[in-house]
């Protein structure tokens, strides 16, 4: 039996209503937790006052820099917390595996570890794709971590550091996949996990990965590495299947949701009608298998495109990102190897050059694309741009050689 | 004293150990799917093995009794595994159909809604808030939790023209990310400096080089070190607030709500979209804000009502003008929709295409 509940009056109105009420699970852990009866009367006071009370700090476990989110209250009488059970209610943030599958038996046992250490309360999951153990004093963050870590999970990024992957669904369960995404995600993250333990990045780095170019993980606006998968041969049509799905939905129906609404025109349909595709054309946008996905699928050449520099808007404005490798083949060892390079490339030469609190879109677009490419060893390709440049400030004293560069690589 | 307990620094752990066995033994071998009712996936894998997937709501920040609840459903009434989607959606998956409907009828006798598939309105992806951030303006699972008894209806059922997908954000770093429908705190005052506490708390250099358009200069204010704000040029992002506290951008009256909509990640048709702004000055009004409510609705109304097919609501807004997406919503357009940041006449109309 915990101590007496504060009056919640704001609160409480988000009991009613349909939907799922984080309020009432709040209350019900409240009923034997101390820690969760002062979280209530802090977080009611900011619903009265409309201002956050709480600050970060300093706290982590034994070996690692950063995975604990610390923060402390700032509601204070006289110096000394009104809350002061809930004055410490830190955060660990917790790697799931890829495409965040769970057994109920994990499930439990992460339940009854933060019944005993925290105040009860996990969020599946964060923005960044961890699980929060939300809630836990000073002093049960060490004892906490190393129950969930003999478990055989592992602290998330936090601060200028390599954060916590994601990757879709994907190979588990879904036909567009292109590649192995969990096995992508984890080699780039596992790869990285001294830049993830040990912050010392100018500023935060994110890998995410989706199986198709329907992007269901965010990664073009999120992620400084985003990794995308595609394919280069033809798309798969199975005709009796087109004929079954127009017979079913009707010719219009079809002209005007999936024929029409190509990107660039490259569907027709046939007067028997079958489908026909112009491949050379097709820009892999998606759109057509998701409507007719029993009858057109990716082709058998897959493998992925990477795109940098996706990130929110602080500093200098909202930023997708831009291709960096238009296509690579994601099958063998070798594959996976040239990817792992590559990422760490990347790395080293966002930690070496952006500036402090600067991502790696902001660092491409000061120092422009070419130079980044340089760096890190890429070669320039056509599909990085929307369209050639559009004014005449450049210098091109090298113009020749590096035509000639261009009819070496043709050649090859 | 014993030794420390060193990390095992496993990182990412391996997904096969928590996968459903359907989905191990036809890893990479999926042939197509089908959306036999809101809520409910059906994939048929190139075996000829088929897996069912119930997906339903989640309050996402979820207490141990009912997380356990959540399990006791998954080994009563599905097979012992379940995962969650990116937008705190939790997904169970069974090898035979006739185990469905009762899953469904449990789910729902306990209060989860059955749906965010497809066409639908999903559940909102957000953010932390009061609850637990160092910055927030505003609490998320709040305010989420409010629409989302709204938006129940449109989650569980798949009557919008395309899929909808809401984030919200409690500060302008807009942690939620990109959305059709994106809600985020927008300031419209410069901070309030404590210079007591600047020069003991903030790194000043590192604060001035944070600021977007240079406003900030270190000062000396009552002979103490600390920073100036040229509020005129001050666009009240909350930049400096992070790594400098003194520096309080939130305000209970004066932090309100942007809205903002056409934000998309796929590729599907269109190049992948950011969000642009449709309303703001919307209050920051706990514990249900209702003025977003309204809001949202009215965009989500109108799109209903006038999309086609296949269209999400940025495609939709491209299609039939800016000007019928404000007639249409019954928003008002002023000269803050207007963009004026680095690169802005790229947003500015160059053609003498007109709707009339």
């Amino acid at each position: 039996m915990a101590k007496q509940m504060h009056d919640t009056p704001m609160l409480d109105q988000l009991e009613s209503g349909p939907w799922p009420s984080f309020v009432t699970g709040l209350k019900r852990l409240a009923n034997d937790n101390d820690m969760m009866v002062d979280l209530l009367g802090q977080l009611e006071t900011s619903y009265q006052t409309r201002k956050g009370y709480w600050k970060g700090g300093t706290v982590g476990v034994i070996g690692y820099g950063g995975g604990i989110i610390p923060r402390f209250t700032e509601l204070k009488k006289d110096g000394k917390p009104i809350y002061p059970d809930a004055a410490e209610f830190h955060t660990l943030r917790v790697m799931p595996p890829p495409g965040m599958h769970y057994d109920t038996n994990t499930m439990r046992k992460f339940c009854d570890i933060w019944e005993k250490y925290g105040s009860g309360l996990i969020a599946f999951h964060g923005q960044s794709g961890d699980i929060m153990f939300q809630g836990c004093s000073t002093d049960n963050v060490q004892p906490a971590f190393d129950e969930i870590n003999e478990m055989g999970f592992d602290l998330g990024g936090a601060g200028p550091a390599v954060r916590t992957g994601m990757s879709c669904v994907g190979a588990a369960r879904c036909e567009n996949s292109c590649f192995d995404e969990g096995r992508t995600m984890r080699m780039l993250v596992n790869n990285a996990l001294d830049d993830m333990h040990r912050p010392a990045l100018p500023y935060k780095f994110k890998y995410k990965v989706s199986g198709c170019p329907n992007d269901c993980m965010n990664s073009v606006q999120r992620a400084d590495l985003a990794t995308i998968g595609t394919w280069r041969d033809d798309m798969k049509v199975d005709q009796e299947e087109v004929k079954a799905f127009v017979a079913k939905a009707g010719r219009k129906y079809v002209i005007d949701n999936v024929i029409t609404r190509c990107p660039t025109q490259a569907l027709s349909l046939n007067d028997d009608d079958t489908l026909a595709v112009d491949n050379p054309s097709c820009v892999r946008c998606m759109h057509c298998i998701n409507v007719m996905n029993k009858a057109l699928s990716p082709g058998d050449d897959k493998g992925v495109t990477l795109l940098c520099g996706g990130k929110r808007t602080l500093k200098i404005g909202d930023l997708m990102g831009t291709v960096i490798v238009p296509f690579h083949k994601m099958e063998t060892d070798e594959d996976f190897e040239w990817l792992e390079e590559l990422a760490t490339e990347i790395l080293d030469f966002f930690a070496e050059n952006a500036l402090e609190h600067e991502r790696t879109g902001e660092m491409i677009e000061r120092i422009g694309l070419t130079n980044f490419l340089e760096g890190v060893g890429l070669e320039i390709d056509p599909n990085m741009i929307s369209r050639p440049r559009m004014n005449p400030y450049f210098r091109s004293d090298d113009w020749d050689e590096e035509a000639a560069k261009w009819a070496e690589r043709s050649a090859q | 004293m014993s030794e420390p307990r060193m990390p095992i620094e496993s990182g990412v752990p391996e997904m096969e150990p928590y996968l459903h066995p359907v989905l191990k033994k036809n890893y990479g071998q999926w042939a197509w799917h089908e959306r036999p009712r809101p809520g409910v996936l059906h994939h048929v894998a190139k075996s000829g093995d088929s897996i069912w997937t119930v997906r339903a709501g989640t309050q996402r920040q979820m207490d141990v009794y009912t997380i356990r609840k959540l399990m006791d459903i998954a080994d009563e009434f599905a097979e012992g595994y379940v995962r969650f989607t990116i937008r705190s959606n939790i997904e169970y998956m069974v090898s035979e159909e006739s185990k469905v409907q009762p899953l469904i009828d449990k789910l729902e006798a306990e209060g989860f809604p059955i749906g965010g598939t497809g066409n639908s309105v999903s559940m909102i992806s957000h953010t932390q808030g009061w609850l637990h951030c160092d910055i927030p303006g505003t609490d998320a699972s709040g305010a989420v939790k409010a629409l989302m008894d709204d938006l129940h209806h449109e989650f569980t059922h798949e009557e919008m023209p395309n899929r909808v997908r809401m984030t919200t954000s409690c500060c302008q770093i807009n942690c939620g990310g990109q959305g059709d429908i994106a809600i985020n705190i927008q300031h419209t005052k410069p901070p309030k400096i404590d210079h007591d506490q600047v020069a003991n708390v903030c790194e000043r250099p590192s604060v001035v080089a944070r600021c977007p358009v240079a406003a900030i200069r270190p000062a000396m204010v009552n002979g103490k070190p600390s920073l100036e704000v040229d509020e005129k040029k001050c666009i009240c992002c909350g930049a400096c607030f992070p790594p400098c506290p003194p520096m309080q951008i939130n305000d209970p009256e004066h932090s309100k709500f942007a809205i903002w909509v056409g934000g998309k990640n796929s590729n599907a048709r269109s190049k992948p979209t950011f969000h642009k702004l449709v309303a703001s000055g919307v209050p920051n009004n706990p514990p249900r804000w209702p003025e977003v409510s309204k809001i949202v609705m009215q965009i989500l109304n109108a799109y209903k009502a006038d999309a086609k097919d296949w269209e999400r609501i940025g495609e939709w807004a491209e299609r039939i003008g800016w000007p019928k997406f404000f007639e249409k919503t019954g928003l008002p357009f002023t000269k803050y929709h207007i963009d004026n940041w680095r690169g802005g006449r790229d947003n500015l109309n160059a053609s003498a295409h007109i709707r009339f």
